[in-house]
C-alpha cells in the first residue's frame, strides 16, 4: 500500500517535470515551469522519506543539511560568466553521489545479486565515476585551474581505446564471476582515470560540446541507478536528462560543422598551422574612439555580435549602455548571437540577459544572417571564429563549413578586439583585413566605455 | 533469465528518451544555458534512491556512502533550481515605456 502510493507520489513528479522542462520553449513561461519542476522534486523527495525501509534519519537530515548550506551559495553569488564551471561541477555531483550508490549496493550485496544485477552496477558505477573526473576536469578547465589548450600525447586514442575495453571487459568479467571484487574495484579505478583521459585532449573552445555530453553522461548515470535500484522516476529523469544533454551537443556540433567524434578525438585548437600568413599581405584599418562614435552614432540599424572575449572582459553591461545610446539616436539595435559563442550553449544570451538586454533584442545565426546586409554596423565584440570568413571560402582552413555570422554583408563592420591574436582555432581571420573592416583596438569593457562617453559628447 | 523488472525499465526508458526528444527539441535556443542548469537541478532525483541508502542502516559503510550522496545530490537540487529561477529572472522582454 504505501509502496504503491510511493509510485504515485513518483509518476505525479514525472509529469511536472516535463511540463517543467515544456516551459523553457518561452522565456515567458519557463518560471513557471521551473516551480512546476520545483514542486515534483517536492513530491519526490518527501514520499522517498516515507520509504519503508528508512530506520534513522539522523544521516539523511544531514546530508540534507549540508547539501543546502553547499549549494545556496554556490546558485546566489557565483558571478555569471562562472556558470559554466558551475554546470560541469554539479555533473560531477550527481554522478559522484550515483557512482558511491552503486558502490554501496555491490558492496551490501554482492555476488547475491546474479549476473545481470551486477552487470547493470558495473555499468551505473563506470558511468558515474568517469562522469565525475571527466567533468571536474571540465570544471577545471573553464575555471583556469587546469590549462585550456588541449593536451595530447602519442597513441592518445589508442590508449583511450584500451581503457574503455578493458572496463567493458571487466564488467562482463564480472557478470561471469559476480563475486570478484577485485574485477569490480580495478573496473572503478580505470573508470576515474578514464573521465580525466577523456578531457584531457579537449580545447576550451569545444567545451560548449564537452558540458552537453558530460550533461547527457550525468543523465544516463542517473537512469542506470534507476535500473540499478529499480527506481522509474530516476529512470525517467535521467532518460530525458540523457537525451536533452545529446540534443544540445548535437546542435552543438552543428554550429561548428563537426562530428560528436572529431570533437572527443580531434583535439581542435592544437592546429597551429602558420597563424600568420596572411599578415603584411594586406593592411588593416585601425579607427580610434571618435571615429568610431561618429560612424556609430549615425547609423540606423546596429547589431552586435558577442563572444567570448566579452565574458572575458565582464562587457555585458557596457555593451548594453553603448546600446541604449544608439536607441535613444533613434537606431534599432539587435544581436547576433552564434549557438557556440562563449563557453556552454546559451552562454551569450545569459550574459546579455544579465545586463538587462531585453529577450527579443537577441537573435540566433539563421535570424539575423538574413538581415545584415541591411545593417548599418556590425559591431563584433570579442568574438572571431564565429564570424571568421575563411570557414565559407578557405576549403583547407580547419573551421572551413562551420556556419558563420555574415558579418562582412553590413554596410560597416567595427572589430573591437584587444590584438590581432588568432583564436582559439589558431586561424588567421581574414574578416579583418576586410575592405568594410575597421578595428578598434583595446579592452572591450574600456572600449565600451569610452564609446559611450563620446558618443553623448 | 532476465528479469522482468529490468524489461520494464527498460520501456520506461526508451520512451522516457523519446519524450525527452520531443520536448527539449522544443526549447528556445535563448533558454540553452538555463535548461542546462534545470536539467541539472532535477537529475538530483538520485537524491531519492540516496536517501533509503543513508537511512536504511544496512551497514556503516552504506551509510557513510548514503550521506555523501545525499550531501552531492542536495547541492544539485537546492542549486540548480536556485541558479536557475536567477538566470530565467533575467530574462525580460523589452518594457514599453523604454
Amino acid at each position: 500500500m504505501r509502496r504503491d502510493l510511493l509510485q504515485l507520489f513518483y509518476l505525479l513528479s514525472a509529469i511536472l517535470f516535463v511540463l517543467g522542462l515544456r516551459g523553457l520553449s518561452h522565456p515567458r513561461t519557463a518560471r513557471r515551469g521551473m516551480f512546476l519542476a520545483e514542486l515534483g522534486m517536492l513530491l519526490a523527495v518527501v514520499g522517498s522519506l516515507l520509504h519503508h525501509e528508512i530506520i534513522d534519519y539522523r544521516f539523511i537530515a544531514a546530508g540534507l543539511v549540508l547539501g543546502t548550506a553547499i549549494g545556496v551559495p554556490m546558485a546566489i553569488w557565483i558571478p555569471m560568466t562562472a556558470v559554466p564551471q558551475r554546470t560541469a561541477l554539479s555533473h560531477s555531483f550527481g554522478a559522484l553521489a550515483a557512482a558511491l550508490i552503486g558502490i554501496s549496493e555491490y558492496y551490501r550485496h554482492g555476488a547475491a545479486l546474479g549476473s545481470v544485477r551486477v552487470g547493470v552496477i558495473g555499468v551505473e558505477v563506470m558511468l558515474g565515476s568517469l562522469t565525475f573526473t571527466g567533468s571536474l576536469m571540465a570544471a577545471g578547465k573553464l575555471q583556469g585551474m587546469i590549462r585550456g589548450y588541449p593536451i595530447t600525447y602519442r597513441g592518445q586514442n589508442f590508449t583511450n581505446f584500451m581503457v574503455l575495453g578493458a572496463m567493458l571487459a571487466l564488467i562482463v568479467a564480472l557478470m561471469v564471476f559476480p563475486s570478484s571484487t577485485a574485477a569490480f574495484y580495478s573496473m572503478v579505478g580505470l573508470a576515474v582515470f578514464f573521465g580525466v583521459f577523456l578531457v584531457l585532449p579537449i580545447g576550451a573552445a569545444d567545451m560548449p560540446v564537452v558540458i552537453a555530453l558530460l550533461n547527457s553522461y550525468a543523465g544516463l548515470t542517473d537512469a542506470a541507478m534507476g535500473f540499478m535500484l529499480d527506481n522509474k522516476i530516476q529512470i525517467i529523469t535521467g532518460s530525458l536528462d540523457g537525451s536533452s544533454g545529446f540534443i544540445l551537443s548535437i546542435l552543438m556540433c552543428k554550429a561548428m560543422n563537426r562530428s560528436i567524434t572529431n570533437v572527443l578525438f580531434g583535439a581542435f585548437g592544437k592546429i597551429q598551422e602558420k597563424p600568420a600568413e596572411l599578415e603584411g599581405k594586406k593592411p588593416i584599418r585601425q579607427v580610434s574612439i571618435e571615429e568610431a562614435a561618429e560612424i556609430l552614432g549615425t547609423s540606423r540599424s546596429v547589431v552586435f555580435v558577442p563572444g567570448y572575449g566579452m565574458a572575458v572582459s565582464q562587457a555585458q553591461h557596457r555593451v548594453r549602455e553603448v546600446a541604449d545610446v544608439l536607441k535613444n539616436k533613434g537606431a534599432q539595435v539587435r544581436y547576433g548571437i552564434h549557438a557556440v559563442a562563449g563557453r556552454m550553449p546559451g552562454h551569450m544570451n545569459v550574459l546579455l540577459a544579465e545586463a538587462n538586454v531585453p529577450y527579443d533584442e537577441l537573435y540566433d545565426m539563421d535570424q539575423i544572417n538574413s538581415q545584415f546586409p541591411e545593417t548599418d554596423v556590425a559591431v563584433v565584440v570579442g568574438a572571431n571564429d564565429v564570424v571568421n570568413p575563411a570557414a565559407k571560402r578557405t576549403p583547407g582552413s580547419p573551421i572551413y563549413g562551420m556556419p558563420i555570422l555574415e558579418v562582412e554583408k553590413a554596410r560597416v563592420v567595427i572589430v573591437c578586439k584587444r590584438s590581432l591574436a588568432a583564436g582559439f582555432a589558431g586561424i588567421d581571420n581574414e574578416l579583418y583585413y576586410g575592405d568594410k573592416t575597421l578595428m578598434l583596438f583595446g579592452d572591450a569593457k574600456e572600449t565600451m566605455i569610452k564609446l559611450t562617453a563620446a558618443l553623448k559628447a | 533469465m532476465i528479469d522482468l523488472g529490468l524489461i520494464g525499465d527498460l520501456y520506461v526508458f526508451v520512451l522516457a528518451g523519446f519524450l525527452g526528444y520531443q520536448v527539449i527539441s522544443r526549447v528556445s535556443p535563448l533558454l540553452h544555458t538555463p535548461l542546462m542548469s534545470a536539467t541539472n537541478a532535477i537529475s538530483g532525483i538520485s537524491l531519492v534512491g540516496s536517501l533509503v541508502v543513508a537511512g536504511a542502516g544496512y551497514s556503516e559503510v552504506s551509510t557513510a556512502l548514503g550521506f555523501i550522496a545525499v550531501t552531492c545530490s542536495t547541492i544539485n537540487v537546492v542549486g540548480g533550481f536556485l541558479i536557475t529561477d536567477r538566470i530565467l529572472k533575467m530574462f525580460r522582454p523589452a518594457s514599453r515605456d523604454k
